[in-house]
């Protein structure tokens, strides 16, 4: 079984965001840099098939050079190998070109069994890269599975939707998404950390997966990013219990008007 | 003519509410690009009874894929069947609920037909006749402002953000009927309810969410209460989830639900930069807090700093009598 996890470094979540100077991007400096959370139910999925069923996972991140931290996290965890996609070309690249780049290079390791990727990129939060990447590489897809068995050539995966699950069967190969709940990610061991250090991160640029400019030419920009929206200052409301309840209810109706 | 495809997702027969959002806002830019037409698409077994109703919300045409073997979802024939109309039609836009099935199916028909694709859209606006998307990114710690570089633009849609239009029942829509291969790699076997049928949060227009202030399970009650007093849904903080109160489903935040709906109610929740995440678009917050340092006083408009033992019974009561005088 060949398992490839799709693997993206995002900021952390409690890393202050500061809009760079042409306003259109963050500034990378002082950002905490971490594994997709998603990412890691994928990269932790993936271990546990391979450990029931046996086989090899491989990684692959597109990213500048900081993304082979992330790699290395993945590889400590117990992945076997890993691919890094790099090239100044993808710096303007959009979702499309980011999913183009990945499924070129996952065509390019012979393909997989299974692709497995996060449901969604925490910072961008595009929920986009699963779903192109199958669409691109012509492969079924399952998104948001919460429960991942496998059969022969086949997966039973259970699926999150609003107020009820799904449950799916997919031909393999396939690409499947992960969400919250699909499992509990390890954390590596020292003797993991220790191993992934000697494992082998493969760098490929835009020409060495076939890619054109024009392939990466993005479909949609940011033209410009702001902070939010300042809400307006918090509305105490004083009293004993009874007083403060009644007042609240007064003010959704009266001010609010939501009640 | 210029036109606007809408996806309009169904279930069990109904049209989903981000779907008649969707349709009220492909109206709105469709007019605002100086009368588009808006093509909507429907999709599964007996989804011809619903394009009446899309027709009442905006749409001028209703394109409806209607066969037995359509009774389940299923994201290689719903791409197909959307691909076929918008290869056919040649939007300037296509605009999609960002839904668990938008979510899956965009990307899918993006990829195969080469349009841009911005999720999770909460506000578009018309310039110079080309769409601009306004998008939050990094847990709701900014907003981007998207621009496509050719057509269609292709745009998902947050639930509950964009209002939707008064039905005019005087409104009646063309229908297409249509066909589509139903073959599928991936199929569904099953759907599952989630326990209790509760109100879906991402679509509830009041939620209430306890979080860890409410000491253990045993007093989750409280929170369900007040819920059940506002006709609301009930979410959580990721705290309560991971400590097993409460299920994964009913999390809002970072990695649960992002909800935007009119009023939310947090209830002991301090209000971590993961959690605003998730409610942080939320048209009206209140909070209920003992610590008024808790960062969640920081989003809300209104606020209550007490013990939400003494003060949630006593919300529950009053707007049980509130709800009870209107009637
Ligand atoms: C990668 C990542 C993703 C995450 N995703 C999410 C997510 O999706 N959603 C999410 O919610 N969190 C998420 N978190 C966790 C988040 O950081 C917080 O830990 C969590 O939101 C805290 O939950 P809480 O507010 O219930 O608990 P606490 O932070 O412990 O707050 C409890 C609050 O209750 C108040 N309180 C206590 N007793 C009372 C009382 N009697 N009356 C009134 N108030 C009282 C306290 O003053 C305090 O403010 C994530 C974290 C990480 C690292």
């Amino acid at each position: 079984m060949k398992i490839i996890v799709c693997v993206k470094q995002v900021p952390d979540t409690e890393t202050r965001i500061r809009i760079n100077p042409e306003g259109n991007g963050i500034v990378d400096q002082d950002v905490n840099w971490v594994v997709s959370p998603y990412d890691e139910f994928a990269i932790e999925e993936a271990l546990r098939i391979k450990e029931a069923k046996g086989g090899e996972v491989v990684l692959v991140s597109l990213g500048p050079d900081r993304a082979q931290t992330a790699l290395r996290n993945g590889l400590a965890m117990g992945a076997d190998s890993a691919v890094h996609l790099k090239d100044a070309a993808f710096d303007a690249a959009d979702t499309m070109g980011v999913a183009k780049a990945l499924a070129a290079a996952i065509k390019g390791i012979g393909g997989a069994d299974l692709v497995l990727t996060g449901q969604q990129g925490v910072g961008g939060d595009h929920s986009q890269v699963p779903g192109l990447l199958a669409g691109l590489l012509d492969l079924p897809q399952v998104t948001m599975a919460i429960k991942i068995e496998l059969g022969e050539g086949k997966a039973t995966v259970t699926r999150e939707i609003e107020g009820a699950s799904e449950v799916w069967e997919t031909a393999l190969p396939a690409v499947i998404s992960a969400q919250k709940g699909l499992n509990e990610p390890r954390y590596a061991s020292l003797k993991g950390i220790m191993a992934a250090k000697k494992k082998a991160i493969d760098v490929k640029d835009a020409a060495a997966l076939g890619l054109a400019a024009a392939d990466l030419a993005p479909l949609t920009t940011v033209a410009s990013l702001e902070l939010p929206p300042a809400r307006p200052a918090v509305r105490m409301i004083d009293g004993d219990p009874e007083t403060q309840a009644r007042e609240l209810l007064r003010l959704l109706h009266e001010e609010a008007k939501v009640i | 003519m210029k036109s606007i495809v809408t996806f309009a997702e169904q279930r069990d027969g109904k049209l989903r509410r981000p779907s008649l959002e969707a349709v009220s806002e492909a109206r709105r830019v469709a007019d605002a690009m100086g009368g588009a037409q808006v093509e909507a698409v429907v999709i599964g077994a007996g989804s011809g009874a619903l394009a009446a109703e899309l027709g009442h919300y905006g749409a001028d045409v209703v394109h409806v894929f209607d066969a037995a073997e359509l009774a389940h979802y299923a994201t290689e024939v719903w791409a197909r069947a959307l691909g076929q109309v918008i290869g056919e039609v040649k939007p300037a836009a296509v605009l999609i609920p960002f839904t668990a099935m938008g979510k899956d199916l965009a990307p899918r028909v993006a990829a195969a037909t080469g349009a841009g694709l911005v999720s999770d859209c909460s506000a578009l606006a018309v310039k110079d006749g080309k769409l601009e998307a306004r998008r939050a990114v990094y847990s709701g710690k900014a907003f981007a402002t998207v621009r496509w570089s050719g057509e269609p633009q292709m745009a998902t849609l947050r639930a509950n953000v964009f209002s939707l239009a008064t039905p005019d029942t005087s409104r009646a829509a063309k229908t297409v009927a249509r066909t589509v291969d139903a073959a599928s790699r991936a199929k569904v076997t099953a759907v599952n309810a989630a326990a209790g049928g509760k109100l879906e949060l991402t679509e509830a227009q009041t939620i209430v969410s306890g979080g860890r202030g409410m000491k253990g399970p045993e007093h989750f009650h409280l929170v369900e209460d007040l819920a059940a007093a506002f006709g609301a849904a009930v979410g959580a903080s990721r705290a309560i989830v991971d400590a097993g109160w409460v299920d994964h489903h009913i999390q809002v935040g970072q990695t649960g639900k992002t909800v935007s709906p009119n009023l939310y109610i947090a209830c002991g929740i301090s209000g971590a930069i993961q959690h605003l995440a998730g409610m942080s678009s939320s048209r009206i917050i209140v909070a209920i807090n003992k610590d008024g340092d808790a960062p969640i006083f920081k989003v809300a408009n209104y606020g209550i700093l007490g013990d939400a033992f003494e003060v949630m019974p006593k919300l529950t009561e009053a707007a049980k009598a509130y709800f009870a005088a209107k009637g």
